[in-house]
């Protein structure tokens, strides 16, 4: 079985921190990352490969850089891996990255199933595994917390609801984005990095992924980010001073006004 | 192509900018910015600019006649026989801006059990409701939505079509986004309509610290999320308001790929994305006892718990009560903070809260940076004590 992990490089973000001054945003450090959530799908490629056999392959739409992460995904366990990189990708917004990678997923050919990501930590917007799967139309379930079967056709999930969960078959191929209790991620291993050294890393521009101009980076975008700011922290707080015992009066009296007063139902 | 540009005889080399790239596409080079191929054109470095040396400059599109698309629409989400409240707000939310573009607001209902639910549909707002009455709604598989979306978008041209930022919602929309060859703005937390009658779209990204104003000038139609309770639901009694109801035709669907073996309702994991009122837990509550007197506190209050992440880590609480990038994101009418630092991606979780009060030992806590009453101390001592007072 033929399963393609998509995982995307992000900022890492534990640096973000807001300059009081300026209200920018400064990055203490240049670290990218994977994006936490594509740990989770690799783990459970590998896990099915462990289990059916098969080839797992890490596919990614990202600058040149991207190979560093690819290899780390190599490292844990990915068979091979295959970067999409063109200056005309850029600025691509989530169509835009659903069809890039979906041209990905063509050349490499006759995949059963593709794991994304919940979601990328800096767009956040969860939108990439099911805009993947209707431009492959090809069915999809997102938020998935566990595989209950798998076999060459077909997939049985568990996936999470906002009030509780359902359990869903599909026919393969299909495209499931998973959360991240769905496993407990492998580290990777002293052989796994060796290997990941020398296995295949594929470089696709978009000519030679026949992409079509229009459908690709910012061109292909509908959407167009016009403006960016920080969002407004609240006001300086009101301190409540005093010992204790007005502490607590403060605090009683404020949760009585606002659950009793009406200020609860505004 | 859209192309970042760097006035060099402009720019002082102050680097200001190279600290507002999140993506680390900028550097300096003989003492003036450049940028890389990093560049996502999210704008940061626009603002971030002392000097106005950076724009964007995007390609010329040829501008196509979009007169044909009209209204704004909205689909209408049932659980368990009930219209959820985000389809309120958004039908709230959705007249106001038809009332600016001088349109109509329609709502798209797909269920079973429906016509009970109409006058209500109306007086949130709508002026017309699309329906169709079917059994085959009720598993909520996006392989029976979406036909009726695509066959709706493609007989009605919405101008604007407006979901909830459910679970279904996030997995419908972006499918009949591809499907139409459109764009999506995910999770906005505010809607207006521009000088051009275009619809702006603002949405949090990087887990909270970043604003991004979206639009989506030449596709149709403009699709976006809003999670439930940011917007604000409220009735119309307006006698006047033409009110119309379309019964949408039956589409044949064929070879089904998906198929619902159960679903289970879990009550008692009431999301806490949902709660008016949250005590949420930090490490400072000290040890795993004193969640005990937490959760009689938040029993008083009828308020959910919620944690920051280490309390997860430490197995003092499940996931679903975690609050945060990688958690749930709230938006409590009052949010009482305990021990809690104020992590960014704790505060990620907590913009939408309306009032918060923090209780925490050290006064230089960030949590106090986004708090309307800051209260320094002993959150357990100080907690035992509000619970007498509320008591008596
Ligand atoms: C501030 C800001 C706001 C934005 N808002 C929007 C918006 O509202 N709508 C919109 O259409 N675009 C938006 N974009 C653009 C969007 O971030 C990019 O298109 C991005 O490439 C993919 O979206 P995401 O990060 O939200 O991914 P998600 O959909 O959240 O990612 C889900 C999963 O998809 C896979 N994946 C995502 N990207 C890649 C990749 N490049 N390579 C391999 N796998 C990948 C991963 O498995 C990931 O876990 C925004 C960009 C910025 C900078
Ligand atoms: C990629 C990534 C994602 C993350 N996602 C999340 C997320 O979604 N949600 C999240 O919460 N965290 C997240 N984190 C973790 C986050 O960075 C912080 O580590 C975490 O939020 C800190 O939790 P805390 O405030 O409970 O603990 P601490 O930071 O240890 O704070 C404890 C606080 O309690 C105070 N205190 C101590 N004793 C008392 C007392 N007796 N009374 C009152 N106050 C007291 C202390 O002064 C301190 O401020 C993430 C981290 C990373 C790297």
């Amino acid at each position: 079985m033929k399963i393609v992990v998509c995982v995307k490089q992000v900022p890492s973000s534990n640096e973000v921190k807001l300059d009081p001054k300026t209200n920018t945003i400064i990055r203490e450090a240049d670290k990218s990352v994977i994006n936490p959530y594509d740990k989770f799908a690799i783990e459970e490629a590998l896990k099915i490969k462990d289990n059916l056999k098969g080839e797992v392959i890490a596919l990614s739409m990202g600058i040149p850089a991207t190979e560093k992460i690819l290899r780390d995904a190599m490292s844990r366990g990915c068979d091979r891996s295959v970067l999409l990189s063109d200056k005309k990708f850029a600025g691509a917004d989530t169509l835009a990255t659903a069809y890039t990678l979906s041209l990905g997923i063509k050349k490499i050919k006759n995949v059963s199933l593709i794991i994304c990501g919940k979601m990328a930590i800096d767009g956040d917007t969860a939108q990439i595994g099911p805009e993947l799967a209707e431009t492959l139309k090809i069915p999809h379930i997102t938020d998935v917390s566990e595989i209950i079967k798998i076999s060459e056709n077909e997939i049985t999930c568990r996936k999470i609801n906002d009030n509780g969960y359902s359990i869903i078959k599909m026919v393969l191929p299909a495209v499931i984005t998973v959360v991240k209790d769905i496993n407990l991620p492998r580290l990777p291993t002293i052989p796994g990095v060796l290997k990941s050294i020398h296995a295949s890393f594929e470089i696709i521009n978009a000519h030679n992924a026949t992409a079509n101009i229009n459908r690709i980076g910012s061109t292909g975008s509908p959407t167009q980010v016009i403006d960016t700011f920080i969002p407004e922290r609240k006001n300086v707080a009101i301190e409540i001073e005093g010992d204790i015992d007005k502490k607590i009066d403060f605090i009683g009296d404020i949760i009585k006004e606002i659950m009793y007063n009406g200020r609860i139902d505004n | 192509m859209a192309e970042l540009i760097i006035d060099t005889k402009k720019c002082i080399g102050c680097g200001l900018c190279i600290k507002s790239c999140a993506y680390n596409a900028l550097s300096l080079a003989n003492k003036k910015a450049v940028v890389d191929d990093d560049c996502v054109f999210c704008g940061s470095c626009i603002k971030s600019c002392p000097v106005e040396a950076i724009w964007i400059e995007r390609e010329i599109v040829e501008i196509k006649d979009l007169t044909n698309y009209k209204d704004i629409w909205v689909l209408i989400e049932e659980d368990r026989d009930e219209i959820l409240p985000v389809s309120y707000e958004l039908l709230t939310k959705g007249r106001e801006l038809a009332a600016e573009k001088k349109c109509d607001v329609n709502a798209l209902i797909l269920g079973n059990n429906i016509q009970k639910k109409f006058e209500n549909i109306f007086e949130f707002g709508a002026n017309k409701i699309y329906y169709f009455e079917g059994s085959e709604f009720n598993e909520k598989l996006d392989e029976v939505f979406i036909e009726y979306l695509d066959y709706v978008c493609k007989v009605y041209n919405p101008e604007i079509f407006l979901f909830g930022a459910t679970g279904f919602g996030r997995s419908i929309a972006p499918k009949l986004a591809a499907r139409l060859n459109t764009g999506l703005t995910a999770d906005c937390t505010i809607l207006s309509i521009d000088d051009n009658g275009l619809l702006k779209q603002t949405r949090p990204a990087f887990g909270g610290n970043l604003m991004a104003t979206i639009i989506c000038p030449n596709h149709r139609p403009q699709m976006a999320t809003v999670r439930s309770g940011v917007m604000k639901a409220y009735k119309v009694i307006d006698k006047n308001r033409r009110k119309e109801l379309i019964n949408i035709e039956a589409i044949k669907l064929q070879n089904k790929k998906t198929e619902l073996i159960e679903r289970i309702i879990e009550e008692k994991t009431k999301s806490i994305s949902d709660a008016e009122i949250i005590v949420s837990v930090g490490k400072g509550i000290g040890s795993q006892k004193n969640i005990e007197i937490v959760q009689k506190f938040a029993d008083l209050l009828g308020a959910e718990i919620g944690v920051s992440r280490p309390l997860v880590d430490i197995g003092w609480a499940g996931y679903e009560k975690q609050i945060g990038q990688t958690g749930s994101v709230i938006a409590p009418k009052l949010l009482i903070a305990l021990g809690i630092s104020g992590a960014i991606q704790h505060l990620a979780g907590i913009s939408g809260a309306q009032t918060i009060i923090a209780i925490n030992t050290d006064p230089e806590a960030s949590i106090f940076s986004v708090a309307d009453y800051k209260v320094v101390g002993d959150c357990i001592e100080i907690l035992k004590g509000v619970i007498n007072k509320l008591t008596v």
